[in-house]
């Protein structure tokens, strides 16, 4: 948390709209981390990270809606090529990631 | 937002640096999705998931891996509601009194390990910025008021190793005490035995020298300042993740 933290609170002095996206589970090779955070704005721009980059922008895309429905959401992401995770590539495993307005 | 929000409260124990827990259903039924509760290590707990029937598991689970320091998920009722537990502990300490060749070693190792570093010493000629560009925090004072100023909490390990009684002494009776993890002091068996003898004498209690690491670090054979110091880090690390080092000769009243 503490990494984005700074991101909030300048995001926050600007009037922002803000998404927190947080790793809760993974299996297999997964670079990130339960606990492992990125944070979206209502422009898009994000912090941080959940994977070794392969799913960012998929969640941006859901923090955006997440954004507008004040809905918030669980994501999985799994691999698509089986291969992948034997050859041992950072984006190989499984990950959940939910995704939340910050307004509590 | 208030200055009071769930958030705000969180915020303020991680830039503290106290371990707290946020706990959030992630899957469940959509009231419930997002409900939260924060359970710090020390202070009140609060969020509307404390109103349920299982709030009893749920602290019980946060403390459990708080204690593990990891963050993961557990299932409730029935398994029919998942909870993510955001496990945040502040970052471990160093703190080493004595601006000596072992300390610079220590401050390389200790670095990459996760250790935020604090040099300590009242020589300014000894602490310069010049011999120690690596380390986080310089602080030119006496252990005894230094240790107390940059605070002792219980993921703190303080090193004290200038040889020099007038030096040591101060700081590990501040550090002894103190909930620090770990606390070792540099010198031979026959210095260690001077200093239990003098620390005794002055009022220190045999249970706090008892958990004193000394003489200090893994017997490695090290002798140079990078070995000793690779010994004494691999101690702390040791201790932190609470292996058993072997038994130590207890100090007699």
């Amino acid at each position: 948390m503490k990494d984005v933290l700074e991101h909030i609170e300048n995001w926050q002095a600007e009037g922002r709209q803000i998404a927190v996206a947080t790793v809760t589970q993974t299996w297999g090779s997964s670079p990130r981390g339960p606990g492992s955070k990125m944070v979206v704005n209502d422009k898009g721009e994000m912090f941080g990270s959940v994977s070794g980059g392969c799913v960012e922008g998929a969640v941006v895309q859901e923090a955006l809606q997440v954004l507008s429905s004040g809905r918030p959401k669980l994501l999985h992401f799994g691999v698509a090529d089986e291969m992948a995770w034997e050859v041992g590539l950072a984006c190989g495993g499984t990950i959940e990631v939910f995704v939340e307005r910050l307004d509590w | 937002m208030s200055e009071s929000s769930l958030f705000a409260t969180f915020k303020s124990y991680i830039e503290q640096e106290q371990s707290v827990t946020l706990a959030t259903v992630v899957r469940g039924p959509d009231g419930l999705l997002g409900a939260k509760a924060l359970i710090p290590a020390n202070g009140p707990l609060l969020g509307p998931l404390l109103d349920t029937p299982w709030r009893d598991k749920l602290i019980r689970d946060a403390q459990l891996l708080m204690r593990e320091h990891s963050s993961a998920t557990r299932r409730y009722e029935d398994d029919s509601i998942e909870v993510f537990f955001d496990v945040n502990r502040p970052p471990s300490r160093l703190i080493i009194v004595g601006a000596v060749h072992i300390a610079d070693a220590l401050i390389h190792f200790a670095r990459p390990l996760g250790y935020k570093t604090y040099l300590v010493d009242p020589r300014t000629a000894f602490a310069t910025p010049e011999r120690f560009p690596h380390v986080d925090a310089m602080v030119h004072a006496w252990g005894d008021e230094a240790l107390p100023q940059i605070g002792l909490n219980s993921e703190t390990a303080v090193v004290v190793i200038t040889h020099d009684p007038k030096l040591d002494d101060p700081a590990l009776k501040v550090a002894l005490p103190s909930p620090a993890f770990y606390v070792g002091a540099l010198g031979s068996p026959k210095t260690h035995a001077q200093r239990v003898e003098r620390l005794l004498g002055e009022g220190l209690a045999p249970e706090h020298l008892n958990r004193l690491h000394a003489p200090i670090g893994l017997d490695i054979g090290g002798r140079t300042p990078a070995e000793i110091a690779l010994s004494i880090i691999a101690e702390i690390v040791a201790v932190h993740n609470d292996v058993q080092l072997g038994e130590r000769l207890p100090v007699s009243g």
